[in-house]
């Protein structure tokens, strides 16, 4: 029967086309196409475990971070209060060191005085010495020819010498 | 020779953007063009006819002697599914296709049309050749039938089922040659348009088909599997269009199946392993049962690759031929009220026939890498039978 016969001319035609088919298709397109495919999958692949890579180390880093975070916290908080401290101290120590200087001023100052008015008092008596001096020569010298007034006017200069 | 001109590039170009237009018309507006195919299809195969059964149906009253014939549609199928030594285009018009004979005198080349649809011997410098039942015969001096002279001759013409399998290796080449391409031109990135089309049916045809059934070694038989695929699914689709580029019925012809299931058993005997060997030889059963065993086991090599062949060619052919059974229906009730029932349905099974296409390709494929697997098995998966 034709229909499950053979012919030799298809047969041949047939091999010469398998093989050029296989040949050509296998050397310029398959070798290439998986190629390309295998290298594709391949970079897929390695993109993925890249990205991995990538969320654990940010993962890491995040809690490193967060870590840091705590420790300059807690760091600026010590930091703080040894500040506050600090202040606190030298604002007590200069408020001392002030109290003490203006207690020596003032002692000083009071020492000052009371060797002034001393001198001042001194020389007051000095001069008051000096004029009462000089008053009893006058007087002396204008009264010493009467007698009579020379008494008198003792007596007066004596009046006025007690209001001192 | 006017025939060998039509294979000339710029007449190829031609034929290779039509091929592509209808090839992929088909394959996307399956349902439209497939009608109009068909009925296409019953005009062109009717025409076939010595006379015409079509012009009966139109013109019976000019036509006397052509009504009498009565139309025969197992003759109209056969002539369908079988090869022939010109293209039939359409009413009258065939293509001549190029006659290719070696014979002990030389070769020689010749155009079909010099027989006149067979119904004229063509007398050359060594020998006067007719066609007889599709065949090319010798003729003696006397017009008579020269069996001997016939023997010595062989017919490598380029034939309508040649000349489809041309057309599809063009095709072939053309479609992975530029695929291949893009995929120089893309690389680091997305496939772009072909490109991805084809990309999926590859993977598949790596990740269905050759992992599973090959496992490690999957990569040294790609080429094969790939191959033996697109050129199977190719000429099935090809044979699903029923006009010019398309039609020929060559995956369903039994030279091509015998092509790709030889080609399969020697991939399977050459790479065949210690292990498949010795599956035959010294199966692991008593030894009485040897002289049983091993010629059964021996048969089996044989078997598998003929049932690949008998499969494909068998279940192509059958679409053909269910697809110009119910176009043929409407010419033997002589009513146009039977289209309305026999298009329909063949559209349906035209549909069907595009996944059978599909479908044979791979199972032809699956089945090539199978059997493979089982010839490169490695000794230590042994241990487990």
């Amino acid at each position: 029967m034709e229909l499950v016969t053979p012919s030799i001319g298809l047969v041949f035609w047939t091999t010469i086309a398998f093989l050029i088919l296989i040949f050509v298709l296998g050397k310029f397109a398959w070798k290439p196409i998986m190629q390309a495919l295998a290298e594709r999958e391949q970079s897929i692949e390695d993109a993925l475990s890249s990205a991995e890579k990538a969320k654990e180390e940010l993962t890491r880093l995040n809690n490193e971070s967060e870590q840091l975070l705590k420790v300059a916290r807690s760091e600026r908080d010590t930091i703080l209060k040894e500040a506050k401290q600090l202040r606190d101290n030298m604002v007590a120590d200069a408020k001392g060191i002030a109290q003490t200087e203006a207690n020596k001023m003032i002692a000083k100052a009071k020492v000052e005085i009371d060797n002034q008015k001393v001198a001042a008092l001194a020389e007051v008596k000095s001069q008051v010495a000096n004029l009462s001096i000089e008053i009893a020569e006058k007087v002396l010298r204008n009264q010493l020819a009467d007698k009579a007034k020379q008494e008198a006017l003792v007596a007066d200069l004596l009046k006025e010498v007690k209001l001192s | 020779m006017r025939i060998i001109g039509l294979f000339k590039p710029n007449l190829n170009k031609f034929i290779l953007v039509f091929a592509i237009l209808s090839f992929s018309s088909a394959i996307l507006f399956a349902n439209e063009p497939v009608k109009n195919a068909d009925s296409e299809h019953a005009d062109a195969n009717v025409g076939v006819q010595d006379s015409t059964a079509v012009e009966a149906e139109n013109s019976a009253t000019s036509h006397e002697k052509a009504k009498e014939e009565k139309f025969n549609p197992s003759e109209l199928i056969l002539e369908h599914i079988a090869d022939s030594h010109d293209w039939h285009l359409w009413g009258h018009t065939s293509l001549p296709l190029p006659i290719i004979l070696y014979t002990p005198k030389g070769l020689e080349v010749f155009s079909s049309s010099h027989f006149h649809h067979g119904e004229q011997a063509y007398t050359t410098a060594n020998y006067t050749y007719k066609i007889e039942e599709n065949k090319i015969v010798v003729l003696n001096a006397e017009n008579e039938i020269d069996e001997a002279a016939t023997k010595t001759i062989i017919d490598i013409s380029i034939t309508k089922n040649v000349c489809s399998l041309l057309i599809s290796v063009t095709l072939l080449l053309f479609i992975f040659l530029s695929v291949a391409k893009a995929y120089k031109n893309t690389v680091g990135k997305a496939p772009k348009g072909f490109q991805s089309m084809i990309e999926p049916i590859i993977l598949f045809v790596r990740d269905d088909v050759a992992k599973p059934n090959l496992g490690k070694k999957y990569a040294k038989f790609m080429p094969f599997l790939l191959t033996i695929f697109f050129f199977i699914w190719i000429n099935n689709m090809m044979g699903l269009i029923p006009f010019f580029p398309g039609g020929a019925n060559v995956s369903g012809n039994i030279a091509f199946t015998m092509v790709l299931a030889l080609v399969t058993f020697i991939v399977i005997t050459v790479n065949g392993g210690k292990v498949y060997w010795s599956h035959i030889f010294a199966p692991h059963v008593p030894w009485w049962l040897y002289p049983l065993l091993v010629p059964v086991e021996i048969f089996g090599m044989f078997t598998k690759p003929i049932a690949l062949m008998i499969r494909l060619f068998a279940n192509i052919t059958a679409g053909h031929i269910l697809v110009l059974s119910l176009i043929s229906l409407i010419f033997i009730f002589k009513s146009a009220v039977i289209a309305t029932v026999a298009v329909p349905f063949t559209v349906f099974i035209s549909v069907i026939e595009l996944l059978v296409a599909f479908l044979q390709a791979y199972i032809f494929t699956m089945l090539a890498a199978l059997f493979i697997g089982m010839a490169v098995e490695e000794p230590h998966a042994e241990d487990h039978h």
